[in-house]
């Protein structure tokens, strides 16, 4: 089976030489729904604009379902559907004929793509605002709109830049399983994203960019095996007086009644609990504290920096 | 894309082009119209009664068909430098980028719908003039002709202009210092056979001497020029244009990073 999105050796340098993306290489399978993720300016939004054809390449290959987009770009863009980073409809235009215009220009016949359009806009909580200039939608609402645009051809890849930047927590949570719903209808999924937690809860695969070089490129899971140590928030039921002092488990009082304890991942917690309990600590709940993938991300960006400088020293 | 698909996304960009002006008419169909009733109770009513005849005929009679040429040009070519800027600077015209509708079709999207307003803009002229002077059609071939392609040869500038424009100024600089000077100069209000030699022979380099001439010609059966020449001049210029322009957007000038 063709690969939903083959990169390789994919180099952009912009003018003032400046080089955003250092040949590379990079394979999505069909139904994946795959995290792309790295710091500002590592080179994300720059290979998605590549995908959809709004950035020209300096030189590799970019093949989506086996369509070559220098070659092949027609069928190859009737695959992608973009929402990007930023908002980019007509302000002026309604809801309703956004949808239908970008239909259009995909070939779709008009009485399609009005059904098409009514489908996306009431999916996305939006019909009751299908007349209104768009430029009256809220920030959210805009962030929807741009997803059933990039839906409205029906896509088999959907590329999402940042879709859920600046949007509230419960209306996050509802476009996630929006999008969890199109993944399990078999559309692929590349999701770039600044929220970690959203890159662990949706995907399944990904890649970390930074400088412009793939420096991870992996499953969710796996990452996660790379992890050593996780810190742990306990809430304590008795007032403690003083810290508890736990031998191979660092521990910092937070509170009277709270505790974090780092724990290494060849370590047992039972034994943790164990010795809390004998020193007469009950524990009423534990939570982790940071975001496992978060910790990873900084890890890796972090290892790849210190290289970068080496490598320049 | 097969040939249907494509007629689609070509009709959905003129749909949209044609709504867009007609959504802000009192910005794009109300000012030229009023524009130009200005300029025929000023130059056509009350001095152009002074005036006398011009080329032999009422000068309210010759200053009509290059009135009406004159809100052709400048409608064609604001419409679609405003509209492709427009688009450019909203972002909006990605939509269209990352959709398989090829460069041609979105070229030729834009100018149908910068032409649409050019020639409604002239149309609705056109009837208001008749309420100032009475006419005649001399040759409708002609005078259909030479409108339409005027009308196509200036759309086709304004998205040139609209590619290369980096802000609000440069969509504004070729109207101002490039287009109202050769239209004031192109034979609108007065015949070349009023300049010298010399200032005859410089007009003839303006290629909207020609248009307007040629239209006239269609009108009123007077001109200064054959009528065919400016078939020709338009014809190459229109061709030269389009290929320039679907260059820049093949090339994804100032479109694409």
């Amino acid at each position: 089976m063709q690969p939903a999105l083959a990169i390789s050796q994919l180099n952009k340098t912009y003018e003032g030489n400046f080089q955003a993306l250092k040949g590379i290489s990079l394979e999505v399978q069909p139904g994946d729904f795959f995290a792309l993720l790295g710091p500002n300016g590592a080179g994300k939004s720059t290979t998605i604009g590549i995908i959809c054809s709004l950035v020209l390449k300096t030189s590799g290959k970019v093949r989506i379902f086996g369509c070559d987009i220098d070659t092949d770009f027609s069928q190859a863009k009737q695959y992608v559907g973009v929402v990007p980073q930023e908002f980019n409809f007509n302000q002026f235009e309604k809801p309703i004929d956004i949808l239908i215009n970008q239909a259009g220009y995909f070939g779709i016949p008009r009485e399609i793509a009005t059904e098409r359009a009514e489908k996306y806009l009431r999916q996305l909580g939006l019909w009751d605002k299908s007349h209104v200039p768009s430029r009256t939608l809220s920030g959210g609402m805009k962030r929807r709109l741009m997803i059933g645009r990039a839906l409205i051809h029906e896509p088999k890849l959907l590329v999402l830049d940042e879709p859920t930047a600046g949007v509230d927590i419960e209306l996050r949570r509802s476009m996630w399983d929006f999008l969890r719903e199109i993944n399990a209808q078999g559309t692929t999924i590349i999701l770039t994203t600044h929220y970690l937690e959203e890159a662990e809860s949706l995907c399944r695969n990904v890649a970390i960019i930074d400088h412009g070089q793939i420096i991870q490129n992996t499953s969710i899971r796996q990452l996660l095996q790379q992890l050593n140590k996780e810190l742990f928030v306990l809430d304590i039921r008795e007032q403690l007086d003083q810290c508890p002092c736990i031998e191979g488990y660092p521990i910092t009082q937070v509170d009277d009644h709270t505790l974090e304890v780092e724990v290494e991942k060849s370590q047992s917690i039972n034994e943790l609990f164990d010795s809390l309990s004998q020193a007469g600590i009950h524990v009423l709940s534990m939570r982790n504290k940071t975001n496992r993938l978060e910790e990873l991300f900084f890890d890796l960006v972090e290892k790849n920096l210190s290289g970068a400088e080496n490598d320049q020293s | 894309m097969t040939n249907l698909e494509k007629w689609i996304a070509f009709k959905t960009i003129v749909r949209r082009e044609i709504q867009r002006f007609l959504r802000i008419w009192p910005q794009t169909l109300l000012p030229p119209v009023i524009t130009i009733v200005l300029y025929f109770v000023i130059f056509g009513t009350l001095i152009g009664s002074r005036i006398g005849e011009m080329s032999g005929l009422p000068y309210i009679q010759f200053v009509a068909p290059g009135l009406i040429m004159m809100s052709v040009i400048t409608n064609s070519y604001s419409n679609v430098v405003s509209s492709f800027f427009g688009s450019k600077f909203q972002r909006n015209i990605e939509e269209l980028l990352v959709s398989p509708t090829p460069n041609w079709i979105i070229l030729l999207g834009f100018v149908v719908g910068g032409m649409c307003r050019g020639l409604g803009v002239g149309l609705i002229v056109t009837v208001l003039s008749l309420y100032f002077a009475d006419f005649s059609i001399h040759s409708l071939p002609i005078t259909i002709g030479i409108v339409l392609m005027t009308s196509l040869m200036f759309s086709l500038a304004g998205l040139i202009n609209a590619v290369f424009a980096r802000n609000f100024d440069d969509i504004s600089i070729i109207p101002t210092f490039v287009l109202t000077p050769l239209t004031y100069l192109g034979g609108v209000f007065y015949s070349i056979e009023l300049l010298g030699d010399f200032w005859s022979k410089v007009s003839m380099i303006n290629p909207v001497l020609y248009m307007v001439n040629a239209f006239r010609y269609g009108i009123a059966g007077i001109s200064d020029i054959p009528a065919y020449w400016a078939f020709a001049m338009v014809g190459l210029f229109s061709v030269l244009l389009f290929f320039v322009a679907l260059h820049l957007l093949e090339k994804g000038s100032r479109l694409r990073s």
